[in-house]
């Protein structure tokens, strides 16, 4: 039987939410990125299974393009991450607030 | 008829050019050319104003000059002009205000000699002289206004010239906010006036028009003018506003002599006779201001027989003196009022520039009880002083003999007999008072401090003619108004009849006798009584007065303290008001209401703002979970969509 | 895509997701990342994206992933200890979390379903029909991208390399970076 393209929807919306559970969970900030990036794949797949059921291609050269970000916001997250690093000698989320009031 | 000239726009202009002379230039130009330009410029003012009135002797009776200058008002169907209307009565004014000022000015030049502000006394009496002169040359009166209210202001800065002193200062300001009372009444009776014409579609506020038109004004006329009046009884000293020039007595003499005994207290007079038009028509303000006139005049007097400073005697007797100039005006005598108003300015700014005179010789001691038998060092002083004080105590051939019975003659025959009753005791009051200040000052023991005694002496010849001068004018001066029947009769009433009517009418004579020259023979004796008794009281047997003093003690004390009115007037009015400014005003509305509102708004922001920054706590996982909680929502408001 | 195809990869997702999330070692977190990234792809190509998926895999699995295992080798990082502070967030967090899941789920199910079946042409998927939409129909969007991968790679380099020189001798003052409010805080 051919999966309802709910399905793929829903496993979309769960893999989401895991990442968000993630970002705010966790205290190591590479940890919190890999979320954001689990984020971004379940956002991929949903994009792929509509475009799909629509049957044109534009999910897919949307993907293509969210894929191309996603590459350049990891590269300059993770310079700034070491950057902090070098700055602060932490990682946990929970010392890095020197922008608090 | 009127007649278009053009130099009417000369007499204002000299006193202008004197004021921006003085003000700009007077500190560099030194004091040579200060007291060559000011008094000089009053002297063209009144050269120009002598050719007017030749103008105006040679026209036919009731010629007018004018001049209009611009439009000034233009509103609607309102409109009004800066015009200047020189007809029988501005020509007396003017060229007593100009005359007098003139001389004054003179005086002056040896009275501030010693004062390093010479510059800035100049400007403001040159800018007076414009004001006075606005005032009287005005021909509708919008205009007459804005001169009244400037010599309101010139008033202020001359009685507080020396203004390092706060008592001066302070009692500029009284002469100013009193005048103000006054001036609230004027500008309700101005308004009373256009509302009343404009009601009926006319649109004007000159003399002219507004005597065109007077009927219209009948129903009005008696609250106008007693609105105007008002304003009066605040620049011309009478009851009730009256308070401020007894203490205007600190400004420089000179001052007190030119704005407080000849033009500019007078301007009330001026008003009234000038719109005797709308007061005939308006019989009950007539009656209270004769009435207002009577009762200042005799109760000033009363309070001129004891006080021991000199101006301030004299101040009492101007108020007094005004007394009489309403009575005349209140009783229909217009003429009679404005005719004193003449003869009282020579003998008063005498009077005025004689103490000048003696202060100046005794440095600055205005205390009659430490003066006396100055007549040895002070001949000249004295001889023109005794001059005025026979002149106003109306003794017979000077000026206040003749203005006086006029006026009290018309308050008879026009029934008014009780006033005329308490003018005639006023004045052997006024002669009593005058002399008691003749014989203290200038005869008798001489009372003077020890170390000042060395250095009396006369004044310097530019102070002294213009007392030759006036002292002149104050014996002839009457003889303009001579009463019917001798020589050429009352010229001056004649002269001014066209513009104020023809004055009180005479009635059929008593049998057997007439009642003018009885009325003047009852006035001379009274007068008479009253120098007898000064003599006796001052000259022969001294010590009575202290003996009366001590058993009326309490009258004496009412009577130095003036009534008490100026106690009064500061609890009923003073006191009360400056409470509820502090209280009420400034604490209340201003501190609480106002700057709370405003400390509160920034206090809220402030406050706000703390409790608020909490929210940034810099922890990127607070933010995320605040953008999980928003897109929360978001998504349950799809389903909400979906689930319709 | 058969339905038992699906559920299998689907649990192999979603494990491999919490181990993302719930795992201590940095590490053994990447890898379960680099499990759940390889099975989208595999989910592309289900789906008919062949270029995508091999994409996928080539670029989120083979690069960007070796650069966070590269990055979290340089830095050294240890074993996260037990979360001791800020519970409320994390607790407050997971139940959104949760609740986010359930209410996208709802939705989609409830959702209207797209009307017909549509035709899938042969070359769908294909890169030569990738390439032609890029290059006709989102041609701006694509040459501002690859002007985004060069920016991208210059701030990278900024931002990560080291000081020299003066700013190397630099010592940082007691105190420098933190913001003065911290001693006005009450």
């Amino acid at each position: 039987m051919i999966t309802p393209i709910d399905y793929f929807m829903g496993l979309s919306a769960v893999i989401f939410a895991i990442g968000v559970a993630g970002m705010l969970v966790r205290r190591n900030v590479i940890v919190m990125f890999m979320s954001i990036e689990l984020m971004l794949n379940a956002v991929n797949l949903a994009f792929v299974a509509l475009g799909r059921r629509v049957g044109s291609m534009d999910g897919q050269v949307i993907v293509f393009f969210v894929m191309t970000v996603a590459a350049a916001e990891a590269a300059v997250g993770l310079a700034i991450i070491i950057s902090l690093y070098r700055g602060r000698e932490t990682l946990n989320a929970d010392e890095l607030n020197l922008l608090r009031w | 008829m009127t007649q278009h000239f053009p130099a009417l726009g000369l007499i204002l202009l000299f006193p202008a050019l004197g004021v921006i002379f003085n003000l700009f230039w007077g500190n560099r130009a030194g004091r040579g050319v200060v007291n060559f330009v000011a008094p000089t410029m009053i002297f063209l003012s009144f050269a120009v104003a002598l050719w007017g009135l030749v103008e105006l002797l040679l026209m036919p009776a009731g010629t007018v000059l004018e001049f209009t200058l611009w439009r000034w008002i233009e509103a609607g169907s309102f409109h009004t002009d800066i015009a200047l209307r020189f007809d029988a009565l501005s020509a007396v004014m003017v060229l007593v205000v100009s005359g007098v000022g003139a001389f004054i000015h003179v005086y002056s030049i040896g009275y501030m000699a010693h004062d390093e502000d010479y510059a800035r006394f100049f400007m403001y009496m040159n800018l007076f002289e414009f004001s006075m002169l606005v005032l009287v040359l005005a021909d509708n009166l919008l205009l007459m206004f804005v001169g009244w209210e400037g010599v309101g202001l010139c008033s202020y800065l001359l009685v507080a010239f020396w203004y390092t002193n706060p008592e001066f200062a302070y009692n500029g300001r009284k002469a100013f906010i009193v005048n103000r009372v006054g001036d609230a009444g004027f500008v309700l009776g101005i308004l009373t006036i256009v509302t009343t014409l404009g009601a009926h579609g006319v649109w004007t506020l000159t003399f002219v028009g507004m005597r065109a038109h007077a009927g219209l004004l009948e129903p009005v006329a008696a609250a106008a003018g007693l609105l105007l009046f008002l304003g009066a009884t605040g620049k011309s000293a009478q009851i009730p506003l009256y308070v401020w020039l007894p203490d205007a007595m600190v400004g420089p003499t000179p001052v007190s002599a030119l704005i407080h005994a000849a033009t500019m207290v007078t301007a009330g007079v001026y008003m009234i006779a000038r719109l005797n038009f709308l007061y005939t028509l308006g019989p009950e303000a007539m009656r209270v201001v004769a009435i207002i006139g009577t009762l200042t005049s005799f109760f000033a007097a009363t309070v001129a027989i004891v006080q021991p400073d000199i101006k301030r005697v004299l101040a009492y007797s101007t108020i007094s003196q005004i007394g009489y100039m309403m009575l005349g005006v209140g009783v229909g005598a217009f003429a009679a009022g404005i005719f004193h108003l003449m003869t009282h300015a020579f003998f008063k700014s005498l009077l005025f520039l004689c103490a000048g005179s003696v202060m100046h010789a005794l440095e600055g001691e205005q205390d009659m009880n430490r003066m006396g038998g100055l007549r040895r060092w002070l001949p000249t002083t004295w001889a023109t002083m005794l001059i005025a004080a026979l002149a106003i105590s109306g003794i017979p051939p000077f000026a206040g003999f003749f203005s006086k019975d006029l006026v009290l003659e018309s308050a008879f025959v026009s029934g008014n007999t009780g006033l005329w009753l308490i003018g005639t005791i006023t004045v052997g009051l006024t002669s009593f008072y005058m002399f008691r200040l003749i014989f203290l000052t200038f005869h008798g023991q001489v009372r003077v401090a020890p170390d000042k005694v060395a250095h009396i002496h006369e004044s310097p010849r530019v102070m002294t003619i213009p007392l030759m001068v006036l002292a002149v004018f104050a014996t002839i001066g009457g003889f303009v108004g001579l009463p019917d029947g001798l020589l050429w009769g009352n010229a001056f009433q004649r002269f001014l009849t066209p513009v104020v009517g023809s004055g009180v009418a005479h009635p059929a004579e008593m049998p057997g006798v007439s009642v003018g020259p009885m009325l003047s023979l009852v006035a001379l004796i009274v007068a008479a009584t009253g120098i007898l008794l000064a003599w006796i009281f001052y000259i022969r047997k001294p010590e009575i007065p202290e003996r009366l003093e001590e058993s009326l003690r309490a009258v004496y004390r009412i009577l130095i303290r003036k009534y008490y009115v100026d106690e009064i007037y500061n609890f009923i009015i003073t006191r009360p008001l400056f409470w509820g400014s502090r209280e009420v005003l400034s604490r209340g509305v201003d501190t609480f209401v106002i700057d709370g509102m405003v400390n509160g708004t920034g206090l809220t922001v402030e406050e706000s703002g703390e409790g608020l920054r909490k929210i940034e706590s810099g922890n990127v996982q607070h933010y995320a979970l605040v953008y999980l909680f928003g897109a929360l929502m978001v998504a349950a408001y799809y389903i909400y969509l979906v689930m319709r | 895509m058969p339905l038992w195809l699906f559920i299998f990869l689907a649990v192999i997702a979603i494990c491999g997701a919490f181990g993302v999330i719930l795992q201590r070692n940095p590490v053994h977190c990447l890898l379960a990342l680099a499990l759940t990234l390889i099975d989208v792809g595999v989910l592309f190509v289900g789906l008919g994206a062949e270029t995508l998926g091999f994409l996928q895999i080539i670029i989120y699995v083979g690069a960007i992933m070796v650069l966070f295992l590269f990055v979290i080798w340089l830095l050294n990082l240890q074993i996260e200890p037990a979360p001791n502070a800020h519970l409320a967030l994390k607790f407050f967090g997971s139940i959104g979390a949760a609740a986010l899941a359930a209410e996208l789920s709802v939705f989609f199910f409830n959702a209207q379903p797209v009307s017909g079946v549509a035709t899938i042409p042969g070359t769908y998927g294909s890169v030569e029909s990738l390439a032609r939409m890029l290059f006709s129909d989102y041609l701006v969007a694509f040459e501002v991208t690859s002007i985004l991968l060069l920016a991208a790679v210059a701030g990278a380099i900024a931002l990560a390399r080291r000081m020299t020189g003066a700013a190397l001798t630099r010592t940082p003052v007691e105190g420098e970076g933190v913001v003065r409010a911290r001693e006005s805080g009450s």
